[in-house]
């Protein structure tokens, strides 16, 4: 059984997004991670580029597959991970942590109110 | 995964895991979804000759030949293997999605022979890296010398609770390897003994996933990929299996034509940089014509790099060459296949 921690919301895309100060930081989840296996590469926006809520704005190269990410949330992109490029496998190994993707301005707070909490997204994929 | 109906493990540890144990010491593998269709009676070494591309003419009994077996048209049904048993059996090994097309298509170019699909009385495990002779050994003493003694691409039988089992020098990985057919309700001890034997050794279960990954990096053809019924075995860089001159088989014909076509398709390796994976599909440009599909790629931890076979258009496989992922074009450089290459997998 995978890990989901309850201070942070999800998507139904497999997401995970903390937010502090109004500013909300990305990764993929446990369960994400896992479904992907080995992941070799993670391709990220740049710096400055502005979100659009449910817009493409990344994808994960695995062994076995790739995947594209969708933003849960509108706004600029204000840092990336710059440890992913040598070491994507952090995704895998540390989800929540190490494995962080970008962070974001929130632009509005009221899209907050549609991610899933921990149970919510537990109950999303069946655990 | 659902494979063909087969419920297949596509990675147990991790796939690089498992890649890593197989290239460094062992991995075993469960690979009863082959399909083993026998060939049998007086006649059977010629009616076999005339169906597969190969020449199967000096194979003795305890060998094993590669094979294309193709259509009238010289496209291929399938690539399989051929245990010649003895003069009048033969054990054709066929892939798992393809055993149904297969033995309609060799019952029909196999006349005057029994034809049966013994599919479902073998299990298939494959014991394949560099420590697999020792492990093999350590779980079949009585065996040591037969299996010391065992050449690539050659077979012994023996018995275990009054079965017969094939202990065969083969396998999909590139590494030094076995692979061993048994009945079915055999397998699950024979695999555990393995297990048991190879734990001081580095031994790993591994899946499906490992598996595609090393017989990729060995540029080994799969069905489905470089091999389909679109593309005969010149277009897969498998002209050594076809064998023209040995005399009359199926698609022989077509083949020769084929050959010669300026039209035709090569299968080319290539490297791209950075990591993303240019994966089945693919179109391969030339400037901004499209002229191939790549037909499998991945990133391949051996090499560290991101490389991948496609199918091109003859007349453009030394031209400068593009892939395009997810609407990007990126140039590739050609690479010799294949990729990697084990001395110690024919030692």
């Amino acid at each position: 059984m995978s890990v989901y921690p309850d201070d942070l919301r999800y998507t139904k895309e497999h997401e995970w997004i903390r937010v502090e100060d109004g500013i909300a930081t990305l990764g993929i989840t446990d369960y994400a991670q896992g479904e992907l296996g080995d992941i070799i590469f993670v391709e990220l926006p740049r710096v400055g580029d502005k979100l659009v809520k449910g817009g493409a704005f990344g994808t994960v190269e695995a062994v076995k597959t790739v995947e594209e990410m969708y933003s849960p949330l509108s706004g600029e992109v204000l840092e990336l991970n710059a440890e992913l490029e040598a070491t994507p496998e952090l995704v895998n190994t540390e989800a929540y942590s190490g494995g962080w993707m970008i962070k974001m301005q929130v632009e509005d707070a009221s899209q907050l109110d549609e991610l899933l909490d921990a149970a919510s997204y537990r109950a999303q994929i069946g655990e | 995964m659902d494979f063909f109906g087969w419920h297949l493990p596509v990675q147990y540890e991790g796939l690089l895991v498992e890649h890593r144990a197989v290239r460094q010491k062992a991995g075993l593998f469960d690979v009863s979804h082959m399909g083993e269709i026998a060939v049998r009676g007086p006649g059977a070494a010629g009616a076999v000759q005339r169906l597969v591309t190969n020449d199967c003419s000096s194979l003795k009994d305890g060998e094993i030949i590669y094979t294309v077996s193709c259509f009238d048209n010289g496209c291929a049904v399938d690539d399989l293997l051929v245990y010649r048993m003895n003069e009048e059996f033969f054990l054709l090994v066929v892939n798992a999605s393809n055993i149904e097309k297969d033995f309609a298509h060799f019952k029909a170019n196999l006349p005057g022979v029994d034809v049966e699909n013994l599919s479902d009385h073998y299990a298939q495990i494959a014991l394949q890296g560099p420590a697999s002779r020792d492990i093999l050994t350590a779980a079949h003493p009585e065996l040591a010398d037969a299996i010391k003694g065992l050449g690539f691409y050659s077979f012994f039988e023996s018995e275990l609770e009054g079965e017969k089992i094939i202990f065969s020098r083969t396998g999909y990985t590139g590494e030094l390897g076995f692979e061993i057919y048994l009945p079915p309700h055999l397998a699950d001890r024979a695999a555990r003994a393995l297990m048991s034997a190879g734990e001081g050794a580095g031994l790993a279960p591994a899946g499906l996933g490992a598996r595609d990954l090393l017989r990729f990096e060995a540029g080994y053809c799969l069905y489905g990929h470089e091999l389909d019924e679109e593309t005969d075995p010149y277009e897969a860089a498998l002209s050594w299996l076809v064998k023209p001159d040995k005399g009359d088989f199926v698609g022989r014909d077509a083949l020769l034509a084929r050959k010669a076509d300026s039209q035709a398709r090569r299968l080319i390796g290539f490297r791209l940089p950075g990591r993303k994976i240019a994966r089945q599909g693919f179109p391969i440009f030339h400037g901004d014509e499209e002229v191939g599909r790549v037909s499998s790629g991945s990133f391949s931890p051996l090499l560290d790099a991101s490389l991948g076979m496609a199918r091109v258009r003859r007349a453009f496989t030394k031209k400068e060459l593009q892939v395009e992922i997810r609407g990007e074009r990126i140039p590739i450089e050609r690479v010799k296949l294949p990729f990697y290459q084990q001395p110690a997998l024919r030692a």
